[in-house]
């Protein structure tokens, strides 16, 4: 497990969310993507670029048939599409609040 | 990011003789699906030119336009980026022409980032990058008219104030929705901006972050949102993304596509075939030397003809792919197709690609662009070329026509329909064989590219914006037929007409043409595969183009007496085909290398001959096997 300092034990990775969940992301965290097509800076400067970095609100919309695979994330008002395993990539805290 | 850099007054008195002739130039810069097309085409008009950029295939398109001022400006729109840090050739393009580095290009005068006012988030961190690069930057807020809707509201001035450039809304697809772009344009360039320093340099994660971050900090100053989910699109994402629903949606709508296809292009290419043989028989009359008369008729009308009856299926397909891509759909079924994709080793953006080369493999080949891992990229055009084209249709449509009987299966279904929907669905199940094969074989790897897309909101397409990109590939196809098609079918005409029958022969004319030396040169090896002569003396030409073999056959059979129409050659066709040569000719141009165009773009996009080769072979052992399969099976259940 990386850093466990930063990381609350309620975290989770959004790539094991299951449709639904809500909340915040809290880190980024290359380490645990290690399944992912790219190598971790490459990945990571892509998830920012596509607005995953701490802070923003996550809710995960839909997933695909096969294997819940690929997610459909509703990030910060932008919808992405992306496969789980570089989903690990991006560290979770739920939200209890549904507005 | 403090950055006045692109506003500093500084004036060009100096310099300005040389601008006030030339046009100023302007690049239009965005994510994608901000509606940067559609605002292209809302400044620019018909008045718009496509080509390449030099030594790549990364599509250019500069348009005209005079703003009110009366100022000629030259446009370029410039593929859509989330950021400058090109990941792909497309991407590079874009850095590169931001940055005044491409060589063959002037530095543009000012730049227009345009963003979907209704998902700023992320564009303003691009708007945040670009200021580094230091030149004249304007912010056009497009769609406006959505974000209103949805209760955004954005203070323009206090955005244009933080980011220290100016800020116009736009409505790309409104009649006047450009006015105040256009207005601030002439502002812009009148002030005669000087470009500052670039400090831009390809950002880290960090930097990169901190971008976002003040991107989010300007959207919470200046922008108030509800935030949410537009509403449409959410009910319509419940259903067209539910894991079956969704699939099934996606396999429901591809197959209404092919049957319109199909059905309703029937009536106009009737007319389109009847006018064409109305025509012959005029020309059939005319006082003319006898040789000229059948050059005419057989050769040039004719083979024309029968390859512009084609062009309704064209522009039915073509016209269902910009709506797919319009409506904002392409991009959930690249989502829906990428676990199938991958599983074949294919990645879900693949998919755009593939599915544009079922209108032609050319666009698709080149559309691969948008995927950025080379070995993804190189499978993906690999197996393009199987897609089934709209050049493939004529010939499909001309076999089953004649030898599939036109009934209803279940009551509802028409046979004809079905047997197309399956010669489409071979070619995608081979597709996905050989990219699992060539992932394995070539790459000997299992993890790829990520799928990372953005899902657009729906959005309303532009019946406009549809006609003119439905019209620019009829215009493409027609060119086409008018050029490589026409000489090719003149060639075969010569082929097929010389030497001349000696006097006293018995024959048909065309038994002792050149055409017939060479069908009959390679008929051993097309013997097993149930190919005669005609078909052998057609493959030759339909390198050129596979719709050609259409009207190669045809103009082989009318002079062998019969009449030229496509109809007319498919009734020839019954009576002279086993139904059994019929399939395995099917079975051939599914897979069948039958496109020297293709091979070119194969050639250019890979900068490599053996790429080029690869796929030549492949294909030609494919569709040698298959056609071997075919007419074996079918012979041997009495087909033959
Ligand atoms: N309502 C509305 N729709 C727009 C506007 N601009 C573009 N669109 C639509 O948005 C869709 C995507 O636009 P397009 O220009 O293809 O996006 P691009 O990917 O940035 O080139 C199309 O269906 C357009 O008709 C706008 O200002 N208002």
């Amino acid at each position: 497990m990386p850093d466990q300092t930063i990381i609350s034990h309620r975290t989770l990775p959004l790539g094991e969310a299951r449709v639904g969940f809500r909340g915040r992301i809290v880190a980024l965290d290359m380490h645990s993507a290690d399944g992912a097509g790219l190598p971790g800076p490459e990945l990571e400067r892509r998830l920012i670029e596509l607005g995953f970095v701490e802070g923003a609100t996550v809710e995960l919309l839909h997933q695909g048939l096969f294997g819940g695979d690929p997610i459909a994330v509703r990030v910060a008002g932008t919808t992405i599409a992306l496969r789980r395993r570089e989903a690990m990539a991006v560290s979770v805290a739920p939200m209890k609040t549904p507005s | 990011m403090n950055g006045d850099i692109s506003v500093a007054p500084l004036p060009r008195a100096e310099q300005a003789p040389e601008s006030t002739a030339a046009a100023a130039i302007v690049a239009l810069v965005g994510n994608p699906n901000c509606g940067k097309t559609a605002l292209f085409n809302a400044l620019t008009g018909s008045r718009q030119k496509v080509a390449n950029y030099p030594g790549v295939t990364v599509e250019k398109k500069t348009g005209q336009f005079t703003t009110p001022a009366g100022r000629a400006i030259k446009v370029v729109d410039l593929p859509g980026t989330y950021s400058l840090r090109a990941r792909s050739p497309d991407e590079e393009i874009t850095r590169d022409a931001v940055l005044g580095r491409l060589a063959t290009e002037a530095v543009p005068d000012l730049i227009v980032c345009v963003a979907d006012a209704s998902n700023l988030r992320l564009a303003l961190r691009l708007v945040l990058e670009l200021k580094h690069v230091g030149r004249p930057l304007l912010l056009s807020l497009n769609m406006m008219d959505i974000a209103r809707k949805r209760g955004i509201e954005i203070d323009i001035d206090r955005l244009s104030a933080a980011l220290g450039i100016p800020v116009v809304s736009s409505v790309a697809v409104r009649r006047g929705g450009t006015d105040g772009l256009l207005a601030e344009l002439d502002r812009a360039l009148d002030r005669r901006l000087q470009a500052g320093v670039s400090d831009w340099h390809a950002p880290n994660a960090s930097e990169l972050r901190s971008g976002q971050r003040e991107a989010d900090r300007l959207l919470r100053l200046a922008v108030r949102s509800e935030g949410r989910l537009d509403p449409g699109t959410a009910k319509a994402d419940a259903l067209l993304l539910h894991p079956v629903a969704g699939l099934v949606i996606l396999l429901a709508i591809l197959f209404v596509m092919f049957q319109a296809v199909f059905a309703w292009a029937r009536p106009l290419m009737d007319a389109i075939s009847d006018g064409f043989t109305w025509f012959g028989a005029l020309v059939g009359e005319a006082p003319l030397p006898e040789i000229l008369r059948s050059f005419l008729k057989d050769g040039v009308i004719a083979g024309v003809g029968s390859v512009i009856v084609f062009l309704p299926q064209i522009t039915i397909l073509f016209f269902f792919i910009l709506l797919l891509e319009d409506l904002g759909y392409m991009a959930r079924a690249a989502f829906l197709m990428d676990k199938i994709m991958g599983g074949a080793g294919l990645h879900g953006r693949a998919f755009i690609p593939l599915l544009s080369s079922f209108a032609c493999a050319i666009p698709g080949i080149m559309a691969t662009r948008v995927i950025d891992d080379r070995r993804d990229r190189l499978t993906t055009i690999l197996v393009a070329p199987l897609m089934t084209c709209s050049a493939r249709i004529p010939v499909y449509t001309l076999i089953i026509s004649a030898f599939i009987p036109d009934r209803q299966v279940w009551g509802v279904v028409g046979l004809q329909g079905l047997v197309m929907f399956g010669l489409y669905a071979v070619g995608i199940v081979g597709a996905l064989v050989v990219s699992f094969i060539a992932k394995r074989l070539f790459w000997r790897t299992n993890a790829g590219e990520p799928f990372m897309l953005e899902l657009p909101d729906y959005k309303i397409p532009q019946l406009k914006s549809l006609l003119l990109g439905v019209w620019a590939r009829a215009l493409a196809f027609l060119k086409r037929a008018g050029t490589t098609i026409l000489s090719m079918m003149i060639l075969i005409w010569v082929l097929a007409s010389f030497p001349q029958p000696p006097d006293g022969a018995t024959g048909p004319a065309i038994n002792y043409s050149l055409a017939a030396m060479i069908g009959n040169a390679i008929a051993p090896l097309t013997h097993p595969l149930g190919f005669n002569w005609q078909i052998n003396v057609a493959l030759v030409p339909g390198m050129a183009a596979r719709e050609v073999a259409v009207g190669a056959l045809g103009t082989i059979y009318s002079i062998d007496g019969g009449e030229s129409a496509a109809d007319k050659i498919g009734q020839v066709l019954s009576g002279q085909w086993s139904l059994a040569t019929a399939l395995a000719f099917l079975a051939w141009y599914i897979f069948a290398p039958q496109c020297a165009s293709t091979l070119a773009v194969i050639r250019r996009e890979t900068g490599s001959w053996k790429w080029m080769a690869v796929t030549f072979f492949y294909m030609l052992a494919l569709a040698y096997a298959a056609a071997f399969a075919v007419f074996q099976v079918a012979s041997a259940l009495g087909a033959g």
